[in-house]
């Protein structure tokens, strides 16, 4: 099976069932994409698919087929991920960190297809991302930075 | 300022954890002070000598700071990093009197090493109690300063000119007449040759140049692009991947295993039995987990097979009211107070079993040899780590390394080590090294939980609505009992049982405090917010009903009674203007308010909240006034101040552990609930400057939080909920319906999978 993450071709002998996530951090050996929970309930996992937030968790890597896989730490790359990794710095938006990948990765979806996302957008978008350190409000807030920043 | 609050290096040096034989616990004014007091030479020289000034005689600087040309300036951090931001907090500690920024240093995890790292509020090298800036406030400055004497010796000796003449800054050294420099990193070897200074002068707090300023987390970049390492992510050649069953049932025992289905999932590699817990070894997580998924597995239950929330609940109820209790404080005539009190008040509240549910899950990466044990893990007891791993494998502890790693969450979770001696007991059977890491089901079903607490309250108000007495029985277990060691004896008062009622920050006539030890047959632990979170939701609540019945607005009836709190009422009095205290509001919404002093800091929270007619509960805006002395860094105070107030409304909200056939019955997000960025409203922080002894930030809002939010409900409502997590249909106008959005999510992870398939073909 071959699959594309972070714009390289891996081949990979693994079991089409195999949630994307342990591809990923497992086989692939990139560990910045987190397991939370396994059934897609908190968002640790995000990662895009040809720039769609998915949960990697539950997505199994045998329908993934040509889609692009972009993780967190190529996620700077891309002009929203860019935006948002930077106004999370500059907020200090960060606890123990742990789910920051996915809140970075569901935050540069929205801000690439809502570019000045409204506080209900926010919501929309950010609501299946647990954060258990408290971080929402700072999430928020570099969320509307971004939006305005020139990246 | 600078000899006050500490003790010296040398007076300090404390024992290891095995070596403690005697400890007693003792009681210090803002928090909670644990010392373990054993009968060796340093407690005598500490007892003889308690006014000397610092003596540095011993000191390894090294302990702390590490320069080199090769690796630069590394500062060792004694506490573990999980999202307080102890890495900045207490680098700029070390950063400060050192003469370095912050962009010039490296921070690196304190390794096990009791001798090194004691925290001396907790007597052990652990992280919890909101301590770690309090205890590190002395040593890590005085480490500091130390090692820039020596530095700056260092370069004096070589260009032989008077220290006199050579000052430092930003990791320089200068001498000034004709201003040669010299850098740290030059200087390092030289430096650590030179004698260690026995005395050294501490800035004064108008000097300060890192300390009270806004800094950014250290370790933010790496938590930003994936590149941060937590226990989870750390891999070694060779690894293999595991996942853990452990009986279902608390005390219960591995009876027998088929493992013949198991042997045939693609990728399982091994299956391994332990006393309590089978584990599957694979060539990834997915192997593991589908392994165990197919493993037919018979549990010998134990005595608790039959246990129930209910049953445990019935014992706590029965213990307040038949058990013996423990006085913790009784001050004035109460049964006097009662009879002349012309309104008497009781209430009972409860609080339930609490799940840490950390966003990592327990994990361990361990290497075990025949001649020594390698872990990589994020632990709050690097030495309990050791000494677990060293026991179960039989190696001395000196040939167990800990790594230890950023936490994703810790709560109280690491707290305990039990999880380490679980794998090491599974990493001993076989030769290669294994990652474990437990499921989101097994990490909620095999947590150490917050225990229940079944308290019982009364006061007697006067003509004028104020308290005459007030009478706070308290039930539940002992956390402290099961956290140290040795246990505590029964009949030994736990300070954390009855901390943040005991000492609660207002004036009664007549106050009785006493707690009933009633331990539940489950592991228990501390959770965010120790015994003020159990405590103050009770007398806070029970403040708002008073001033209810006093018919007083509930931010001047406790302003009444804070006379001897003068920090709190000064706390409670921004909190009020800055929410706007006492303007109207529509109907269905209202205000709450709660104080306390804890963890040698003082808080005062107002929650703005409505509730609709089918009793869903919409937050409006929470304003936190935070006094916790002289402030390390306002970023994170203002981070654990809002941080701690969602961890604390998740609790108030969703959060409660039950049982039944022995068995919790929750196991994810979806029926163990969290707060989400759509129920957060916004979360104002003020921070009261001060130049008093430096408080603790970590727990202090999540204590606050359930009595607000409890309070802000009985405003909007007139329902005061005794219990939480609070129910809501309780507060439901009519039968009006109410669509549960957790009642709707999935709960089969197979379901799961099938739906996204289903989705995506």
């Amino acid at each position: 099976m071959q699959v594309n993450i972070n714009g390289r071709d891996w081949q990979i002998d693994v079991p089409p069932d195999m949630p994307l996530l342990w591809v990923i951090r497992d086989i692939i050996g990139l560990t910045g994409t987190k397991f939370g929970c396994g059934i897609a309930q908190c968002g640790a996992c995000t990662v895009h698919l040809d720039g769609n937030p998915v949960r990697s968790c539950v997505l199994p890597v045998g329908l993934v087929g040509t889609q692009a896989v972009t993780t967190i730490e190529k996620i700077g790359d891309t002009k929203s991920g860019k935006k948002i990794q930077s106004a999370w710095l500059a907020l200090d938006v960060v606890q123990c960190g742990y789910c920051q990948s996915g809140q970075i990765m569901s935050a540069a979806a929205l801000l690439d297809r809502t570019p000045n996302p409204t506080d209900r957008d926010i919501d929309n978008a950010m609501s299946g991302n647990i954060c258990r350190c408290g971080t929402y409000p700072q999430i928020r807030a570099a969320i509307k930075q971004a939006a305005v920043s020139d990246g | 300022m600078t000899t006050r609050h500490g003790p010296a290096y040398a007076l300090v040096r404390p024992a290891a954890l095995t070596s403690l034989s005697r400890r007693h616990l003792l009681q210090a004014s803002g928090g909670f002070l644990l010392a373990f007091a054993a009968d060796s030479a340093r407690s005598k020289a500490h007892a003889a000598k308690p006014t000397a000034p610092p003596g540095l005689d011993g000191f390894k600087p090294a302990g702390f700071i590490r320069i080199s040309k090769q690796d630069g300036i590394v500062l060792i951090i004694p506490n573990t990093e999980m999202g307080q931001d102890i890495y900045t907090g207490q680098a700029m500690l070390i950063a400060e009197e050192l003469e370095a920024g912050l962009d010039q240093i490296k921070v690196i995890a304190a390794p096990p090493d009791a001798a090194l790292y004691t925290d001396q509020l907790l007597g052990e090298q652990a992280t919890g109690g909101s301590t770690s800036v309090r205890a590190a406030w002395l040593p890590l400055r005085q480490a500091g300063a130390v090692t820039r004497t020596m530095l700056i010796a260092a370069a004096a000796t070589q260009w032989t000119v008077p220290v006199a003449e050579c000052s430092a800054k930003r990791a320089v050294v200068t001498h000034r007449p004709t201003g040669r420099t010299l850098n740290y990193v030059d200087l390092g070897e030289a430096a650590f040759q030179q004698p260690v200074p026995q005395q050294v002068a501490l800035k004064s707090p108008n000097d300060f140049m890192l300390i009270g300023k806004a800094t950014r987390r250290i370790e933010g970049p790496d938590k930003i692009n994936g590149t941060a390492q937590f226990g989870i992510d750390c891999t070694v050649p060779g690894m293999k991947f595991a996942t853990v069953s452990a009986c279902p049932v608390f005390g219960g025992r591995l009876a027998d295993v088929d493992e013949k289905a198991a042997r045939a999932v693609p990728g399982v590699i091994d299956i391994i039995r332990i006393e309590d817990a089978v584990a599957v070894i694979g060539d990834h997580f997915w192997a593991a987990q589908r392994g165990l998924d197919a493993l037919r597995i018979r549990w010998d239950e134990g005595a608790n097979r039959d246990l129930t929330t209910e049953q445990l609940i019935d014992q706590l109820k029965s213990a307040s009211l038949n058990g013996k209790p423990i006085v913790g404080r009784n001050e004035g005539d109460i049964d006097g107070a009662f009879r002349q009190a012309t309104t008497r008040l009781d209430a009972t509240y409860e609080l339930p079993f609490l799940a840490h549910a950390t966003m990592e899950p327990i994990n361990t990466l361990i290497h075990v040899k025949p001649d020594s044990c390698e872990i990589w893990v994020g632990t709050q007891v690097p030495v309990r780590a050791q000494m677990i791993a060293a026991k179960v494998t039989g190696l001395p502890p000196e040939k167990v390394t800990v790594h230890n790693q950023l936490i994703g969450g810790g709560f109280g979770r690491r707290l305990t080590a039990e999880t380490i001696g679980q794998a090491a007991a599974i990493a001993k059977q076989v030769s290669y090294p294994i990652k474990i890491v437990w499921s989101r089901a097994e990490d909620i079903q095999h947590d150490v939980y917050r225990p229940a607490y079944y308290d019982r309250i009364s006061a007697g108000l006067g003509p004028d609505g104020m308290p005459t007495a007030w009478v706070d029985h308290i039930t539940g277990a002992s956390v402290l009992g099961r956290f140290l060691p040795t246990g505590l004896p029964e009949g030994v008062l736990d300070f954390d049982a009855v901390e943040g009622a005991k000492e609660n920050p207002y004036a009664f006539p007549a106050v009785l405090v006493d707690w009933v030890r009633a331990d539940p047959p489950i592991p228990i632990s501390w959770w965010r917010g120790v015994g003020p979170t159990h405590n103050v939701f009770v007398v806070e609540s029970f403040m708002d009903e008073m001033a209810h019945a006093a018919g007083r607005d509930p931010v001047a009836y406790r302003l009444a009674l804070l006379d001897k709190s003068p920090r709190v009422a000064n706390v409670l009095r921004l909190a009020a203007e800055k929410s706007g205290w006492g303007n109207p509001l529509p109907e269905g919404f209202g205000r709450g308010v709660a104080v306390h002093n804890s963890f040698g800091s003082n808080v005062a929270a107002v929650i703005e909240l409505s509730v609709a007619a089918s009793g869903e509960i919409t937050l409006q805006k929470i304003v936190i006034a935070i006094d916790c002395g002289l402030c390390v860094n306002p970023t994170a105070v203002k981070a654990q101040m809002s941080g701690g107030m969602i961890f604390g409304l998740t609790a108030a909200l969703y959060s409660e552990i039950t049982l039944k056939n022995g068995r919790v019955q929750q196991s994810n997000f979806n029926d163990y609930r969290m707060l989400r960025m759509d129920q957060t409203p916004p979360i104002d922080v003020y921070i009261v400057p001060s130049s008093e002894a430096v408080g603790g930030i970590g727990e202090v809002a999540t204590a606050i939080a359930a009595p607000t939010l409890g309070n802000a409900i009985f405003a909007a409502t007139g329902k005061k909920l005794r219990r939480y997590p609070f129910d809501t249909k309780e507060l439901r106008a009519e039968n009006a319906g109410r669509t549960d959005f957790a009642e709707l999510l999935p709960t089969d992870p197979a379901d799961v999978l099938a739906e996204a398939a289903e989705f995506l073909s």
